[in-house]
């Protein structure tokens, strides 16, 4: 028998991102809500920053980004450093991650950008457990996965209901459901604003400049559209006399 | 004394001119350079090429102060860049996203050329030395694209050096070359740096500059195709030319403003273009040791990867076929020795679809895909050159062209499947029918009178 995940993997596990928006679950990412970005930043230091580091972020840089003072930040969010102008390193060994997990736990200041939000929402929320895996979960965005459920407590552990069909002659097995085993600390709703904001947080780490991006490329297009209409009337001024 | 009369300007230009030609480069490229009155939205590209080349070098310049070749930091060094530096982010995107442009107003730029018959005679030289451009754009893509050292850089660079493999007998010590070493690495990062930054510009520019100077020896083409030399004023300029300057610098002001709306809306709002610009994949740094699942070249090369890919061992008794065919078809242009010499080649051709690899075949087809639009000036038998004075046939072949381009462009993006790689394998025959068939479908089809003067 082979175990294949559907309907959610198929298109995930060949790595193809946003292809399958529609297996997906949708991340809200609003990078205008200062508060979510801080509760983010605070779960991605407590949980993730132990194993992953943010290589290319700096902690200065997230604390002006996200308006937390510098004290706040150095007092209560950083764990491997002691300068603020430092980058988000982590203390694990890279063997040592190789040696724990198989695979040393990768740097997580673009993943927003090579995965995606979406995918990062439906990896963080669909744990199961899995008695063969070392780790004994598995995950539905990345079947296989080396990362244990680090958020377990939040959530609480789940377990997937699963229906065997008969495919091409081959017995496939397909995950049709998550349901709740032993509830966490956190609902269900509140577990969804946890991983909504770190996922938040995690889409800025990939790109600080988003936060102003827009804002100065809307006075950078209205710039353009007046540039483009005067350009215009020198244009038809200096045309008048072609006939 | 009354001598010193003249305006401390006009004395110093006069001072310049008589060390250096800079009234009368001014005048013979700008002010008293007459181009056809009558030119339309298609060209504002030539200029806008230019804006782009320019915008490159400024960006490409500022981005090398901080980008570090070497296959250690180049990625770490790219997110510094988008991350530390003052408006590094602005530069890289206008960097990243002027690379994509350019290849947009190269390609409207060689379609208006192909639309308009612009390669024909006298511009035959303009045409190939844009080509030129063209293949020196390609290459300096193609080495920049591995400077941000993710895993689409690596794994991209990769499959392209691979394809010099394919040659027989010194395949692989051609790819070797290339790399300078036997896998893509750090040594191939710092050559391919040394060529994305010194080598092509260089010779971008040159070619550039080239292009124009050819360009107004002969003069601009226009949408009626229409000679204007050939009808002048009693003062000896063209009745339907108007200087470029200052008519056409302040015209194409306007295409530069509308090309801006453009290019900065994708950059503050959608640098990446949902993966078409910048690859998802990119943001992963290179990993040799793990494949990804899809390789796809950027959305400039996929219409030329598409045909490498549909050139399968299946697909090689299409190109036998075509081969015979074409040979039949025109049998009537060989004279002599040549009646013994061509037939015994295309036999000895298709002997080799046969022996040798298709991947080698995938190899000569995507670089013939790619060399083809050289050929034009003499494919084109028609006597009109635009488009307007053409019959069915040809706008039906130019429809046909711009539809294959566009779908073995978009299939090139994808994942193969059996049913993808037939549809590549369609449009890879009907893009080359294009080229191939030109000189019977130019020749019979029908013209409109072409006018004596241009029209509004």
């Amino acid at each position: 028998m082979k175990f294949r995940l559907l309907p959610l993997l198929a298109l995930l596990s060949s790595g193809a991102h946003a292809a399958g928006g529609g297996n997906l679950m949708h991340a809200e990412v609003d990078l205008g809500n200062r508060a979510s970005l801080q509760r983010g930043a605070r779960t991605f230091v407590n949980y993730c920053v132990s194993c992953h580091s943010a290589g290319y972020a700096r902690y200065s840089r997230i604390a002006a980004d996200l308006g937390i003072p510098e004290k706040v930040m150095a007092e209560n969010m950083m764990f491997t450093t002691e300068k603020v102008g430092n980058t988000m390193q982590v203390a694990m060994r890279k063997e040592d991650g190789e040696a724990w997990f198989g695979v040393a736990p990768p740097d997580l200041s673009v993943v927003a950008r090579a995965r995606g939000a979406d995918w990062l929402t439906t990896f963080l929320s669909t744990f199961y457990l899995d008695p063969k895996r070392p780790t004994g979960v598995n995950n539905l965005a990345f079947p296989d996965t080396a990362m244990p459920h680090v958020l377990w407590e939040l959530q609480g552990l789940k377990r997937a209901s699963t229906e065997t069909r008969t495919e091409g002659g081959r017995e496939v097995t397909h995950v049709t459901g998550l349901e709740t085993v032993s509830a966490g600390l956190e609902s269900e709703e509140e577990y969804a604003g946890t991983v909504r904001d770190l996922v938040n947080f995690l889409v800025y780490l990939g790109e600080p400049a988003k936060l102003v991006r827009y804002k100065i490329g809307f006075w950078v297009m209205l710039f353009l559209f007046g540039f483009f209409w005067i350009a215009y009337l020198l244009k038809k001024e200096y045309w008048r006399d072609v006939h | 004394m009354k001598a010193a009369s003249k305006p401390w300007y006009a004395a110093t230009l006069e001072w310049v001119d008589a060390r250096f030609p800079l009234t009368k480069m001014w005048d013979e490229h700008l002010a008293k350079y007459y181009a056809p009155k009558n030119f339309n939205f298609w060209y504002y590209f030539g200029s806008l090429a230019l804006l782009v080349l320019v915008i490159q070098l400024v960006t490409g310049i500022w981005l090398t102060m901080n980008y570090k070749p070497d296959a250690e930091r180049a990625f770490e060094s790219v997110e510094y860049i988008m991350r530390d530096v003052e408006w590094g982010w602005l530069i890289r995107y206008m960097h990243s996203t002027g690379a994509s442009a350019f290849f947009v107003v190269v390609y409207l730029h060689m379609f208006r050329g192909m639309m308009y018959g612009s390669y024909k005679s006298p511009r035959e030289l303009i045409w190939l030395i844009g080509m030129l451009i063209y293949l020196t754009l390609m290459g300096e893509a193609f080495f920049g694209y591995l400077l941000p050292w993710g895993q689409m850089s690596f794994w991209g660079a990769k499959v392209i050096v691979s394809l010099f493999g394919a040659v027989p007998v010194i395949g692989d010590w051609l790819s070797t070359l290339v790399r300078g070493d036997f896998g893509i690495s750090d040594v191939t990062l710092n050559r391919f740096f040394a060529l994305h930054v010194v080598a092509m510009p260089l010779v971008l520019c040159a070619l550039v500059v080239v292009h124009i100077l050819a360009l107004h020896e002969v003069g601009s083409n226009n949408p009626d195709g229409v000679e204007i030399k050939k009808k002048k004023g009693p003062d000896g300029v063209p009745l339907d030319g108007i200087p470029f300057h200052p008519y056409y610098t302040v015209k194409d002001i306007v295409g530069v403003a509308g090309f801006l709306i453009v290019y900065f809306g994708i950059i503050f709002f959608a640098p990446e273009v949902g993966g078409y610009f910048i690859e998802h994949n990119n943001f992963i740094p290179a990993d040799p040791f793990k494949t990804p699942a899809h390789i796809a070249p950027v959305w400039y090369f996929t219409p030329y990867y598409s045909v490498l890919r549909a050139t399968t061992s299946e697909f090689m008794w299409v190109v036998a076929i075509g081969t015979v065919l074409l040979l039949l078809l025109y049998w009537r242009e060989f004279r002599g020795a040549w009646r013994l010499v061509v037939p015994i080649a295309a036999l000895a051709l298709v002997g080799g679809y046969f022996t040798i690899d298709a991947k080698f075949w995938g190899v000569v087809l995507m670089g013939l895909s790619v060399l083809i639009f050289f050929a034009l000036p003499w494919l084109d038998r028609s006597p009109v050159k635009s488009i307007r004075y053409r019959g069915p046939l040809t706008r039906m072949a130019l429809a046909v062209f711009v539809v294959s381009f566009l779908v073995l462009g978009y299939l090139g993006t994808k994942t193969p499947t059996v049913a993808l790689t037939r549809a590549a394998q369609v449009f890879t025959v009907l893009y080359f029918a294009y080229f191939l068939l030109m000189p019977i479908y130019t020749r019979i089809d029908t013209t409109k009178p072409v006018p004596e003067r241009v029209t509004h």
